[in-house]
């Protein structure tokens, strides 16, 4: 895994980037909203964020499951990663909401349900890095079941605005954009996605040197 | 199955015997419920009257606040002698003896609720019990929704240190959602013009909330509690 | 801790399975209940909800504001991303020296 790891990590970056530097263009030529304008073109951001939030978060619940049920050190590794990288893209959703939401609703911020939902999710996930962070020995195991628990909330969060009457966009919009605002949504989503996966890469990297260095010490106890 | 639920009844046995001989849970848990309303009650009553629709929330918070000081001390208790792995170490189902624990803890939270909500209409001058049976539905599901997710919170951080300040931390966003519910719910029913179907669907959500994450606990209990 | 593993190896095989029918179960009860619940409340839909509809000339008044709020959000969003790797690659610098430098230490006194 790890030097094939090192591989990948320039790979997706790279592609990343490309996708990244493109972006604009794409969305400039993009067509303009009838009621939000330009400021509509938030979006192009501000969904794909909260799309790989979601699949940090499945990286997440399903690493933890195969923690907690197969024992396996990688699977929690790539969790922890999971978790931080989830961490990072939900931050971005959070900052690029209100961005939006000052020019479209008026306000920086309303609590309807998904908004709720998003900063819940936002504050399990820490919570999740502070228990890694603070729980000392043993808490690997009782992070996997936070990490389950974790995706567990996502189908409430993705139901949500069916249930409560909102003043955000519903999330059946996406599939039926017609093409020209569907092109540059889908072109910042493969973005956002390999994004996701080189964040991903690069810290399971990193959680696989701590581990090197913690069975050397180990060794060095040994003798 | 009847095993099951024997096992079960053995560790609230257990624990009600325990509790018994010093009724230390009990008395504190009420004692800090009852002390949480009276400060709600200072900051939300101004002129006599009550801040309008801050009963709900105040009735859930105090039940919130005393849950996790409930949670933390029925498993501190384990600690003592090492008696949670002796109590793992029984040949019984895991999911028994978490089951066990969290029907403990539930007989001491319909306590402390029948105590706060009580004085919740009485201080706030709310008129909690019009519904009575709604609002023993949503009190019960959302207390089961809570208590489900803290029962195995707490159990697992037994063995972890800074438990203290993780329990509330790890437990409040999770359980944020049946807050929610739980809050909105009581709200549409003590609202001067009540929606009883509101209530219906918040109910019907507390249910839906109960069954996810109570599956969760059960399925995680024994993989999270083997070392 | 290791005789715990005991504890869970000498439980009744029989009972794992009644437990695990029931959490089947209660997760069809569940999901079961979220249709129930989800198809009572199909809250009315507004035009501005239902999709994007696309405007065919802008006017000036309208763009101006917006431009730098866009431009905000695209930039918040390669500053998280380049601030995040590079606090990785100091994670990971300060991990891999501390690696090196053990490694040499062991390998002085394995030499020695």
């Amino acid at each position: 895994m790890t030097p094939m790891n090192r591989r990948l990590f320039p790979v997706l970056a790279g592609l990343s980037l490309f996708f990244f530097v493109t972006a604009p263009v794409i969305i400039i030529r993009a067509p303009y909203e009838s009621t939000m304008g330009l400021v509509q073109k938030i979006f192009y951001f501000h969904f794909p964020a909260w799309m790989a939030m979601f699949l940090a978060i499945f990286v997440l619940g399903i690493a933890s499951g195969l923690y907690l049920f197969r024992r396996k050190p990688a699977a929690d590794r790539l969790a922890v990663a999971a978790a931080e990288t989830a961490v990072i893209f939900g931050l971005m959703g959070l900052i690029t909401g209100p961005l939006w939401g000052i020019k479209a609703w008026g306000v920086w911020w309303q609590w309807d349900a998904r908004l709720t939902m998003a900063v819940i999710l936002e504050l399990i996930l820490i919570a999740y890095l502070l228990l890694r962070q603070y729980g000392g020995a043993g808490s690997d195991r009782l992070a996997a079941g936070i990490g389950i628990f974790a995706m567990a909330n996502v189908p409430f969060l993705y139901v949500s605005t069916e249930i409560w009457r909102t003043v955000h966009p519903r999330t059946s919009v996406v599939p039926t954009l017609p093409v020209d605002f569907g092109i540059p949504l889908w072109w910042s989503f493969a973005g956002f996605i390999v994004l996701c996966m080189a964040l991903l890469a690069a810290r399971v990297r990193l959680e696989e040197q701590r581990a090197a260095l913690d069975r050397l010490y180990l060794a060095v106890e040994e003798d | 199955m009847n095993e099951f639920l024997r096992v079960a009844w053995l560790v609230v046995r257990k624990d009600l015997r325990v509790e018994s001989r010093s009724r230390e849970l009990l008395f504190t848990t009420v004692f800090f419920a009852i002390s949480c309303v009276l400060v709600f009650s200072f900051g939300f009553v101004r002129g006599g009257r009550a801040v309008e629709g801050a009963a709900a929330g105040i009735l859930w918070i105090a039940v919130a606040f005393s849950g996790t000081l409930a949670l933390g001390r029925a498993f501190e208790r384990e600690r003592h002698h090492d008696a949670l792995r002796g109590l793992l170490l029984a040949p019984a189902a895991r999911p028994a003896i978490y089951v066990g624990k969290l029907a403990g803890l539930l007989l001491l939270l319909a306590v402390v609720e029948a105590i706060v909500a009580v004085m919740v209409a009485f201080l706030f001058q709310a008129p909690l019990f019009r519904f009575p049976v709604r609002l023993f539905a949503l009190l019960a599901l959302g207390t089961i929704g809570f208590a489900s997710v803290g029962t195995l919170f707490s159990a697992m951080l037994v063995r972890t240190r800074s438990r203290a300040v993780l329990l509330p931390v790890l437990l409040y966003p999770i359980t944020i959602p049946v807050l929610i519910m739980g809050v909105s719910g009581t709200a549409v029913l003590i609202a001067p013009e009540p929606d009883l179907a509101m209530a219906r669907l918040w109910i019907g959500l507390l249910f839906f909330f109960d069954a996810v994450f109570l599956t969760l606990a059960l399925w995680t209990f024994e993989p999270v509690m083997t070392e | 801790m290791g005789i715990l593993r005991l504890g869970g190896g000498s439980r009744p095989a029989a009972s794992g399975w009644g437990i695990r029918r029931l959490l089947a179960l209660g997760l069809v009860i569940g999901l079961a209940a979220g249709v129930a619940v989800l198809d009572a409340a199909q809250p009315p839909t507004t035009a501005a909800q239902d999709g994007f509809v696309p405007m065919p000339d802008i006017p000036p008044e309208d763009q101006m504001p917006a431009a730098p709020l866009v431009a905000a959000a695209y930039a918040v969003v390669w500053a998280i991303a380049v601030g995040y790797l590079w606090t990785l690659w100091r994670r990971l610098g300060t991990v891999e020296a501390e690696l090196a430098d053990v490694a040499r230490r062991i390998g002085e006194r394995d030499g020695a």
